[in-house]
């Protein structure tokens, strides 16, 4: 029993199983393609020309996954995705790291040290939030080759934190917002300054608003697939652009399990944040104000 | 020697003017109360004195020092706030030894200090705990113990207990005034409980709209009022304003009441009256008497000379314990009064008593101001 007292007439309870219904059909429907994924790249290739999309792999293999990692072919070469999975580490880590720190110094700043032409500050980055990718393509690439960041991985790190600061800003002071100012009143009268304040006042109290923020910021620069293959040269090309060669650049027979393997390999980090922190996600958005 | 001293002190917020030209100094020791109804810029004038927000204009000095442009870690200021402000992420222990680890007091200090103040506070079992795990009382003596720890020159206590029930109210308070004079501390504190005020303060300092009406002991407050906003404020039931005709007849000064035809009389204590008041005859006053100044008959009230009988129907009784609190018809209007809990009174009754004018004050109808 689930503790809540509901309507038991025929009618309610008709209206609750097609409610039921609806949702797992779309639930159904939703995970669907992951599961053919995953099926496919357990498969071998004659299994996969026998059967249909939702048969049951006779034999299951991991040969396709570790052809991905290792062999599989992009472009001329067939190293297999595992480098680019560590390029994509390499981007991703302090990318995220940085619009992170940047966003609450930022949110921290603007809800708890007020100054002048805060608000056109704060109106710049929410407008930063709507700009989308395409616009920024060109004139980015020029800003890169100018500082010589052309196709490196700390170019690629400069674009995704310039872009990801709007949101990580805005999730910073949206909860920033609703901490009380007397702390921070306390914690000044108590002698503490700027940094002191943030990093022994409101940074233990900042887990939710922090994982939500990694969150996000993982999940956007880790598939991300525009700046990956526009910034990038063949040595620093995000694990997204590597998959996108393996797919391809199939030459002669078509190796569905390995590309599906592939696919795997570059989504399951994000869908392995989702599974171990999704929890704490979910809570920090929805996290009220933080008790004295 | 003057411990705090606010001169002219103006703050504005944008257009909204919320402090006008507040002048006030306190010595070295005082305990200071800060009154005033909702939003007539208390807490304001606080974060102004402990530098929170800076003034638009005038100056403040602590201790004969002019602190007005430094940051509220270098003005040697505590301030307890209504809701405390414990930092959620500390223990008890680092929550009262965060201003002196600031201030980088060595780590051995920190911990007598905290000892020392967590035993004054009764607050020893408590240190290891997080503020989240405390009640309403105790956050509010950590608060309290936090300020302590550091020995400023001058405490500001913004409204400190309004979020605790009526009982540990008043415990806190009897607290609050034996700390006081056990560590003979400068405190100012905001307050809106007038019995807060009354009991805690050695002077009151009166708001209204941003300016500062009457500064004075309680007992100048109480008793002696500048206008009628003040009167009123102070005391509950607070303070009865009687219209009233100021004549003059053969005995001196007395105020008419009630009908012109049939007035009730009250003769103006001879020793009270000053020459303004000769400008005042013949016109409608405001006559204040405080419910306790309207009593039941007493036997040295036959022989006062300022005392005069009234037997008047009661409208409402309402016993609060202590004594009893009335509602009677005086002229045309009703007054309270209260009388000892030893008198038998159904409303309804006519009540012998009598009103005591030694303590009664005249004001200006119009401009509500003090006439005597
Ligand atoms: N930061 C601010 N910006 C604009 N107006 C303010 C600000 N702080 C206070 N006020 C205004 O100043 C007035 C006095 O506020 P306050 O000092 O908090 O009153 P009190 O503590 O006496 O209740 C109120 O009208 C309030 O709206
Ligand atoms: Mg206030």
């Amino acid at each position: 029993m689930d503790n809540v007292i509901r309507v038991q007439t025929p009618g309610a309870l008709l209206a609750r199983g097609g409610i039921y219904a609806a949702l797992i059909f779309m639930a159904v429907v939703y995970l669907a393609p992951l599961l053919v994924m995953l099926l496919t790249s357990v498969k071998t290739l004659e299994d996969i020309r026998a059967g249909n999309l939702l048969s049951l792999p006779r034999e299951i293999t991991f040969q396709p996954w570790l052809h991905a990692w290792s062999e599989a072919c992009t472009g001329i070469r067939c190293e297999g995705i595992g480098g680019y999975v560590w390029n994509s580490v390499q981007i991703v880590v302090p990318a995220v790291v940085i619009s992170t720190a940047i966003g609450a110094l930022n949110g921290y700043a603007l809800t708890k040290w007020r100054f002048k032409g805060q608000e056109w500050v704060f109106g710049m980055l929410l407008f930063g939030c709507f700009i989308p990718f395409q616009v920024i393509l060109l004139p980015m690439a020029q800003t890169l080759g100018w500082l010589g960041l052309g196709s490196t991985t700390t170019g690629l790190v400069l674009v995704h934190v310039v872009y990801g600061i709007a949101f990580t800003t805005l999730f910073f002071r949206n909860y920033y917002v609703n901490v009380p100012d007397e702390l921070i009143a306390a914690a000044k009268l108590d002698g503490a300054g700027f940094f002191r304040i943030f990093l022994r006042i409101l940074l233990p109290v900042s887990t939710p608003i922090i994982v939500v923020t990694v969150i996000w910021q993982f999940t956007q620069v880790w598939n991300d697939f525009l700046f990956g293959v526009a910034y990038s040269s063949h040595e620093t090309q995000p694990v997204t652009v590597a998959l996108n060669n393996v797919v391809n650049s199939t030459t002669g027979v078509r190796e569905y399990n390995v590309d599906m393997a592939a696919a795997m390999i570059a989504a399951l980090p994000t869908l392995l944040v989702y599974v171990l922190a999704g929890k704490y996600f979910v809570r920090g958005l929805t996290a009220g104000s933080v008790k004295g | 020697m003057s411990a705090l001293e606010i001169r002219n002190v103006r703050k504005d917020f944008g257009r909204t003017r919320v402090l006008r030209e507040v002048s006030l100094s306190i010595d070295s020791g005082e305990f200071l109360i800060l009154v005033g109804p909702s939003g007539c810029g208390k807490s304001t004038l606080m974060n102004a004195i402990a530098g929170l927000e800076p003034v638009t204009d005038g100056s403040i000095l602590i201790g004969n020092e002019e602190v007005t442009w430094r940051t509220p870690a270098e003005r040697d200021i505590a301030m307890v706030f209504q809701s405390y402000a414990l930092y959620p992420s500390m223990t008890v222990r680092q929550n009262i030894a965060f201003g002196l680890e600031m201030r980088k007091v060595p780590k051995a200090e920190r911990e007598a200090t905290v000892e020392r103040v967590a035993k004054l506070l009764q607050i020893t079992p408590l240190l290891d705990r997080k503020p989240s795990q405390l009640s309403g009382g105790q956050r509010q003596r950590v608060a309290m113990g936090r300020a302590i720890a550091r020995q400023p020159t001058v405490y500001l206590f913004d409204e400190p207990l309004s979020n605790l029930d009526a009982k540990l109210r008043v415990e806190m308070r009897t607290e609050i005034k034996k700390l006081h004079q056990t560590l003979g501390t400068t405190i100012v504190y905001v307050t809106h409980d007038q019995i807060e005020a009354m009991t805690l303060a050695d002077r009151i300092a009166v708001m209204r709209e941003g300016r500062l009406l009457q500064l004075g002991t309680p007992d100048e407050v109480y008793n002696d009022p500048v206008d009628m906003f003040v009167a009123s404020f102070m005391g509950s039931p607070s303070m009865n304003f009687i219209p009233a005709q100021l004549v003059r007849d053969e005995h001196g000064i007395s105020l008419a009441i009630g009908a012109a035809s049939d007035p009730y009389r009250l003769p103006f204590p001879a020793a009270r009256t000053t020459p303004d008041l000769d400008a005042w005859v013949g016109r409608r006053v405001v006559l204040g008497l405080r419910p306790e100044h309207i009593s039941e008959r007493t036997p040295w009230g036959e022989e006062d000379a300022n005392t005069h009988p009234l037997t008047t129907e009661v409208t409402v009784a309402e016993p609060t314990g202590a004594d009893i609190l009335l509602r009677v018809r005086l002229g045309e209007d009703e007054v309270n009064a209260r009388v000892s809990p030893k008198q038998n009174v159904t409303p309804g009754d006519r009540l012998p008593l009598q009103v005591d004018m030694a303590r009664a004050v005249l004001f200006d109808p119009e401009r509500e101001t003090r006439i005597a």
